[in-house]
């Protein structure tokens, strides 16, 4: 029982503040933000430069071998820094497809040109009507000889208007809530066939609106087995989770800190407004949210690694519940502390609350995973 | 990090488990399962078991009894007790006073107190607050005064829990009323059946007997009673209220509360079915369970920090385990109260007494959802412990 980082990821955690200290503050990343795509080719470099885009790789593949903690490091120094660039489309999904389930011959495709920089990835999953159910997938990939040929319509696909590659969910068999009979494939962004409308998100990242029609893949483009992937596409999912507490974790710390800050400094009456019980009481209440959060981002983490998938997915499904509510909690009160210049654009603090709220709906809302957990018993 | 559990500390739960199994009375065990009090005799008695064992007063220091166990140890120790469920040893003794004498006492005061503590030789409790003292504690206005060789006590205190019981109370009492509030107080200890002491019952709403009021009418007390220096009684107080950092959570109470309630929800029905099957009572039950393991990381956190770097300084994170256990003990007993619906109403008239032997299963849960208000009051009210975080972590 040990929770503290070792020396290794002490360095590691050094390197990402320091890099994102000096390369991210709010300036600069409206300054990202206006680049082509959203985000900045230059900052993705440096990560690369710094070997965090290998990071969860094996050293077989040209990566370092990272862990979850590793990967929960990152995110949550991420989520400080409130970051643009697509690590977790990238790094953590499209990396986790490749590793839970790449050939070596597609590893040797996509591992490399992720671990330099020079591509990314987006997870094309989300339909219209399958909401936060994994299986429920309409999207059709027909066999035709050796080929695939994948026809259907993705949504809100986190970089999918930047990505190189897409990942995408697919059924070949059987009907549309069928746990059986579904797919995932490796699709170029530029094959013929897929149109891509791009939109910028309420957090300001980027998504895409994706439709396939008849578009024709190769054996290659197969990742595991094409009649049979669920368990893959919950596998993976269950990481973005995991990464998404950590995130939502430097998210809240971050909030805290700010709104703590501006309650000190922020005169009414003639005194600081933080001199107030009723506002000394809330800020508390959000430390203790957000502690909370910490404490199953790491359950998460560890949960990650566990055996059963049925053990992992309940832990994931009841951190993630802790993390939503934690983070609606934070980021509002973040906004009431802050008082009318939490309103506006200009400030910081809008911007951590608006990422809370995006990451809360992501791949399962707090009602989602609490049905989640109760339907396997509860936890106790 | 590594948040997985040793082989030896697997085994070490094993060891702790199968001495409860073998060594807590079952009577005991049962009257704990279904909420109801416990007679002196029938607590006495386990305590003086597990002080047989060698684990009575665990995380006191070897040279007075201590196991020299590590912090996680201590932590399944307290898990597993709780969840068993036994009692646990008698704070005001064990946890209290016992680590302020060994702390802050002479070598007579050791010797004469601490195996007393051990064996429960002596029953303690606490004068802290009083009626005019809650959560202002450092208003106290019970007086000591000094006499030739005797401290002349006068004033009076309450929500003294379970002086009924008690031999023995450790008290502060103002030394001196010119100094500035905290300045002039003094941690004295005395014998209940002292000359002028008056116990009186308080009822509590859930109908039960568990606190007191304790008049003092001139008391006479030894001169060497007094514990540490004179004057610096508030700095032990808050010692001994820092030292109680984890155990606050009362994880394993929750842990088992929840076990009962899915034991009973699914034999109470609602619509035809068990109770349990109510998809909007599942997922309360689900929401209970995530933020008691949420607490329970949390914990081990403290733990493992206090593993790692000694006890220093109480940490303030201890005040979040106290709001957060607190709501979650309170949680508990509001989900039993929904299990057993139109239930809850009937009144025991015989208490807990033993004298009904027939009584429905169900008498003590509204009492207990009653009596369980009290764990965001006591040990510093939950307001108070936002003070603290506010203060103390936040820096505001």
């Amino acid at each position: 029982m040990d929770f503290d980082l070792n020396e290794e990821q002490r360095l590691l955690k050094d390197s990402i503040d320091g890099l994102l200290t000096n390369s991210y503050d709010f300036d600069q990343r409206k300054k990202y933000m206006a680049e082509k795509g959203g985000w900045s080719k230059a900052v993705w470099l440096k990560l690369a430069e710094q070997g965090l885009l290998g990071l969860p790789f094996a050293e077989a593949d040209g990566g370092f071998g990272g862990g979850g903690v590793e990967t929960m490091i990152v995110m949550e120094a991420l989520g400080k820094a409130l970051v643009l660039e697509p690590y977790l489309a990238t790094v953590v999904i499209g990396g986790g497809f490749l590793r839970h389930a790449g050939t070596e011959a597609q590893k040797a495709a996509h591992v490399p040109s992720i671990i330099d920089g020079s591509k990314t990835l987006a997870f094309a999953q989300l339909e219209k009507n399958s909401r936060y159910d994994l299986f429920d997938v309409t999207t059709t990939a027909k066999k035709k000889g050796d080929a695939y040929v994948i026809d259907g319509e993705k949504f809100v696909v986190l970089n999918g208007e930047n990505a190189d590659t897409l990942i995408v969910t697919a059924r070949t068999k059987g009907d549309r809530r069928d746990k059986a009979g579904i797919g995932v494939f490796l699709v170029p962004a530029n094959a013929k066939g897929v149109s891509r409308k791009g939109y910028p998100t309420q957090d300001g990242l980027h998504a895409a609106d994706i439709t396939f029609t008849g578009v024709e893949v190769g054996p290659d483009a197969v990742l595991g087995n094409p009649e049979d992937s669920l368990a893959l596409i919950e596998r993976v999912v269950d990481e973005a989770r995991i990464a998404l507490c950590a995130e939502a974790v430097g998210l809240m710390d971050e909030s805290l800190k700010t709104t703590v800050e501006y309650i000190k400094t922020r005169k009414q009456f003639g005194v600081a407004i933080g001199s107030f019980q009723s506002l000394q009481h809330r800020a508390s209440d959000m430390f203790v949210a957000a502690e909370q959060a910490r404490s199953m981002s790491m359950f998460a983490t560890m949960a990650g690694d566990f055996e059963d998938a049925k053990e992992r997915t309940n832990a994931i499904a009841a951190a993630k519940v802790q993390i939503g509510k934690s983070a609606k909690f934070v980021g509002q009160q973040s906004i009431q502390l802050h008082g009318g210049i939490g309103m506006t654009m200009e400030a910081r603090i809008g911007h951590y609350f608006k990422r809370l709220t995006m990451i809360e709906n992501s791949f399962g809302d707090t009602d989602y995973h609490q049905r989640r957990v109760a339907d396997a018993g509860g936890l106790i | 990090m590594d948040l997985a559990f040793t082989r030896e500390e697997q085994a070490f739960r094993e060891e702790v488990r199968q001495f409860f199994r073998d060594n807590v009375p079952s009577e005991t065990r049962r009257k704990m399962v279904e909420g109801r009090h416990l007679s002196k005799d029938e607590m006495v008695t386990w305590w003086r078991i597990l002080n047989k064992k060698g684990w009575g007063v665990s995380h006191w220091p070897k040279e007075y009894g201590g196991t020299g166990w590590t912090a996680v140890q201590h932590y399944i120790f307290n898990e597993e007790l709780q969840a068993h469920p036994a009692p646990q040893p008698l704070a005001f003794g064990v946890s209290m006073v016992g680590p302020v004498i060994y702390t802050f006492g002479n070598e007579e005061q050791k010797k004469k107190y601490l195996p007393r503590i051990a064996n429960v030789d002596d029953w303690w409790c606490q004068g802290f607050s009083e009626p005019g003292s809650g959560s202002d504690l450092a208003s106290l206005k019970t007086k000591a005064e000094r006499r030739g060789d005797k401290w002349i006590i006068n004033g009076q205190k309450t929500w003294t829990t379970l002086a009924q019981h008690a031999d023995m109370i450790f008290c502060l009492c103002r030394t001196d009323t010119n100094a500035k509030k905290q300045m002039g107080i003094s941690f004295i200890v005395f014998s209940m059946k002292s000359n002028g002491v008056t116990v009186r019952p308080i009822q509590t709403i859930d109908g039960g007997h568990e606190v007191n009021e304790v008049f003092f009418d001139d008391v006479e007390v030894p001169i060497e009673n007094l514990v540490g220096e004179e004057n610096k009684g508030w700095d032990y107080a808050k010692f001994l209220l820092g030292n109680e950092r984890t155990g606050i959570a009362r994880v394993g109470v929750s842990k088992e509360r929840l076990r009962r309630i899915k034991d009973l929800a699914s034999k109470v029905e609602a619509g035809g079915k068990p109770i349990l099957q109510d998809p909007a009572f599942r997922e309360k039950l689900a929401a209970c369970e995530i933020e008691l393991k949420a607490l329970e990381l949390t914990q081990l956190r403290v733990v493992a920090d206090e593993g790692k770097h000694g006890k220093g300084k109480p940490n303030p994170a201890s005040s979040v385990l106290k709001i957060k256990g607190s709501e979650i003990q309170q949680t508990t007993t509001e989900l039993l109260m929904e299990v057993i619906g139109p239930f809850a109403a009937p009144y025991d008239v015989h208490g807990d007494d033993g004298s009904n032997e027939t009584m429905d299963w169900t008498a003590q849960i509204a009492p207990s959802y009653f009596n369980n208000r009290k764990v965001s009051i006591y040990g510093g009210s939950n307001e108070i412990q936002r003070n603290i975080i506010a203060k103390a972590v936040l820096g505001l």
